[in-house]
């Protein structure tokens, strides 16, 4: 039984002035139209598989050069430029050919983003382009979408997109006379957030526990069942058959130089017109916190931002002013992770705010490295009394020293995730944290984060 | 040490000495092997179809008992050992019964930010659950505390079973929703 939401969507997913010229529109058109994503409304209105075709009328290794030029940096937190990537993949030598994947990230989990969700949702098909024309630069056999088991109507949206693409001659053996093979998979997570991480993400491909490998061997030289593998996140690949359509030097004039082209930023928390903006990078973050989503929703000033997905180091008010792409927030002492813009009022109390983030930290932490999953451990436990009014002062320095005991000492990110928004939040916000330990309850009088009924 | 540690808040799956509870069945239905089976082709490796043969077992038996993981590891000829270490691994597969109505409700910071604790507290209250303490005597109902759903901007967010997520959820749509599970307009678990 197929199962596509019929439900409305209650996502916002344009602004005044998207899809003009200043705000181009390539990665979500017909966002919330829930008739946009079959092959049909693909193909006759947003130029579907119009790249594909282009792509694979061209030398692959043209193709890769094409998304080289456009700068295109991934989509998925580290920011790493896609092009170059895929440039890594070892080729063909005449004694060995080689089985070669692209596997697309999916297991969207970072708190705060929204963003591949969408994609998914309203264009599927965009994302299977950019597969295929990923696959033929890379000359794929196999392609994996790894996409998160909450997301199971997702999941049947996608194996019906690719059905219609093989039914099309997109996917399956001779794709459009071309002589190659290339097919699609979807496999489904099982509610993991390292498996985000692209070694754990390959692990759990394999039927293993999502716990990341030790690199090198990078994905490149060895990654799904031993083959080398690129992995992309959903709005790289996503991008990949606008950057091929207006071809890669168009595409690097959107933005700001290195920092090339759109990007989906999903706005929540206390924001008046919260959900997503396809914006160039480079605008500042005031901009688009007050002047396109409107600033706050509680009608009290907002005190604190995390800037990309809840494992960025969350910016004060002085940061506010920073522009949005990779180099930018990085230079600021954050990074741009996801594009999951978090807005908190003043009214908020940052101890919640921050236990229930390393709640999270500790709860997903695979338990691989001991500094990660001890560490975040006894953060939470002593975050949890400082909160309960059983602080001490000295936990504070305690909280402080744990941190450069994780940070860098661990296989994957996670552990550096978990200490960006603990750092942050005590070096910016230390007087709450002491207000919390000397009088035992919050400095400000927000509505609750934490629930009163236990939990995992 | 005489500093007072937090009480412990966490429901684990499976404390020291405890054993994961028992499935009516320990086989496979035919259809469910065939199913795996087929799954396992698509695959380079049959170690690869674990993770989905894990959600048959989970919709074959109602939950994944250690009886539902052995099976798997006869079916796809793997050790034991390894199935149990992935299904204990991810979250998404339940090692104890859960509701007909199995409710996951996001408690991370953007749901969070729009009332999400009182929301949780709200839907243990009307199904008479704890977040991961097991269904209801009546057995309609379970409640789980879930991770970050990517529904951040329309928080409360809630998923039923495996349905497309319900959002910006107040009182009355809570009712709604917990009405309709009711009336059987949601898939039942397992469905």
């Amino acid at each position: 039984m197929t199962n596509f939401r019929t439900k409305p969507d209650h996502q916002r997913y344009t602004f005044e002035g998207f899809g003009s010229d200043k705000y181009p529109n390539l990665m979500l058109r017909g966002a919330g139209d829930l008739n946009n994503w079959p092959m049909a409304v693909y193909i006759s209105k947003h130029e579907g598989y119009v790249a594909a075709k282009k792509a694979l009328q061209m030398e692959p290794v043209a193709v890769t050069e094409e998304v080289k030029t456009s700068g295109i940096r991934g989509r998925g937190g580290a920011g790493f430029p896609a092009g170059l990537k895929w440039s890594f993949m070892p080729k063909d030598t005449p004694e060995r050919k080689l089985t070669r994947y692209v596997v697309c990230n999916a297991d969207e989990g970072e708190p705060g983003t929204f963003k591949d969700r969408a994609i998914m949702e309203y264009n599927p098909h965009q994302v299977i382009e950019g597969m295929i024309i990923a696959a033929w630069a890379m000359q794929c056999k196999m392609g994996f979408i790894y996409v998160r088991g909450e997301f199971l109507w997702l999941i049947e949206k996608l194996e019906h997109a690719i059905q219609e693409a093989k039914e099309a001659g997109f996917l399956g053996k001779d794709i459009q006379g071309t002589g190659w093979d290339f097919d699609l998979l979807v496999h489904r997570g099982a509610g993991a957030y390292i498996c985000g991480e692209e070694t754990a993400l390959l692990n759990s491909l394999e039927g293993r526990r999502g716990e990341p490998r030790v690199k090198p061997p990078f994905p490149a030289v060895k990654g799904a069942f031993g083959q080398p593998t690129t992995i992309n996140n959903v709005e790289t690949l996503a991008a990949v058959p606008a950057i091929l359509r207006m071809g890669g030097a168009e595409f690097a004039k959107i933005g700001r130089p290195k920092n090339t082209g759109t990007r989906v930023f999903g706005l929540s928390g206390h924001v008046k017109r919260p959900g997503l903006y396809e914006l160039p990078l480079g605008l500042p973050l005031d901009f688009i916190m007050n002047d396109l989503a409107g600033g706050s929703s509680t009608g009290k000033k907002i005190k604190a931002v995390i800037p990309g997905g809840a494992s960025a180091p969350v910016f004060s008010e002085k940061e506010f002013g920073t522009l949005m792409d990779f180099d930018s927030v990085r230079d600021a002492g954050s990074m741009a992770g996801s594009g999951g813009i978090i807005m908190l009022d003043e009214d908020t109390c940052m101890v919640q705010a921050c236990l229930r983030l390393i709640r999270f930290y500790a709860h997903e932490s695979c338990g691989q490295c001991t500094p990660c999953r001890e560490g975040c451990n006894w953060m939470e436990m002593i975050l949890h009394r400082i909160e309960h009014g059983q602080g001490r002062m000295e936990d504070l320095d305690l909280l402080a020293s744990i941190t450069p005991n994780i940070a860098g000492k661990t296989l994957c990110p996670l552990g550096d995730a978990a200490c960006g928004p603990m750092d942050s939040m005590l070096q910016k916000f230390r007087p709450e944290f002491e207000h919390h330990i000397t009088h035992k309850t919050c400095m400000v009088k927000g509505p609750r984060l934490l629930a009163n009924v236990g939990g995992h | 040490m005489n500093h007072p540690l937090p009480p412990e808040t966490a429901d684990h799956a499976l404390a020291t000495g405890e054993r994961l509870p028992k499935s009516e069945r320990t086989e496979f239905s035919p259809e469910a092997i065939a199913e795996i089976q087929a799954i396992a082709a698509k695959y380079p490796d049959k170690l690869a179809a674990t993770l989905p043969a894990l959600y048959v077992a989970q919709r074959d038996f109602g939950f994944v008992s250690l009886d539902a993981m052995k099976a798997v590891a006869r079916a796809l000829s793997i050790p034991e050992g390894h199935v149990f270490g992935v299904a204990s691994f991810y979250t998404l597969y339940q090692k104890k019964p859960v509701g007909k109505f199995h409710l996951q409700v996001c408690t991370n910071i953007s749901c969070a930010l729009n009332g999400s604790a009182e929301f949780l507290e709200k839907v243990c209250k009307k199904t008479g659950c704890k977040p991961g303490g097991g269904p209801s005597p009546d057995g309609m109902w379970s409640v789980e505390e879930a991770e970050c759903l990517a529904s951040c901007a329309s928080g409360p967010c809630m998923q039923v079973n495996t349905d497309v997520y319900d959002e910006n959820i107040d009182d009355a749509k809570l009712n709604e929703i917990l009405q309709a599970c009711e009336r059987g307009e949601y898939r039942e678990w397992g469905l």
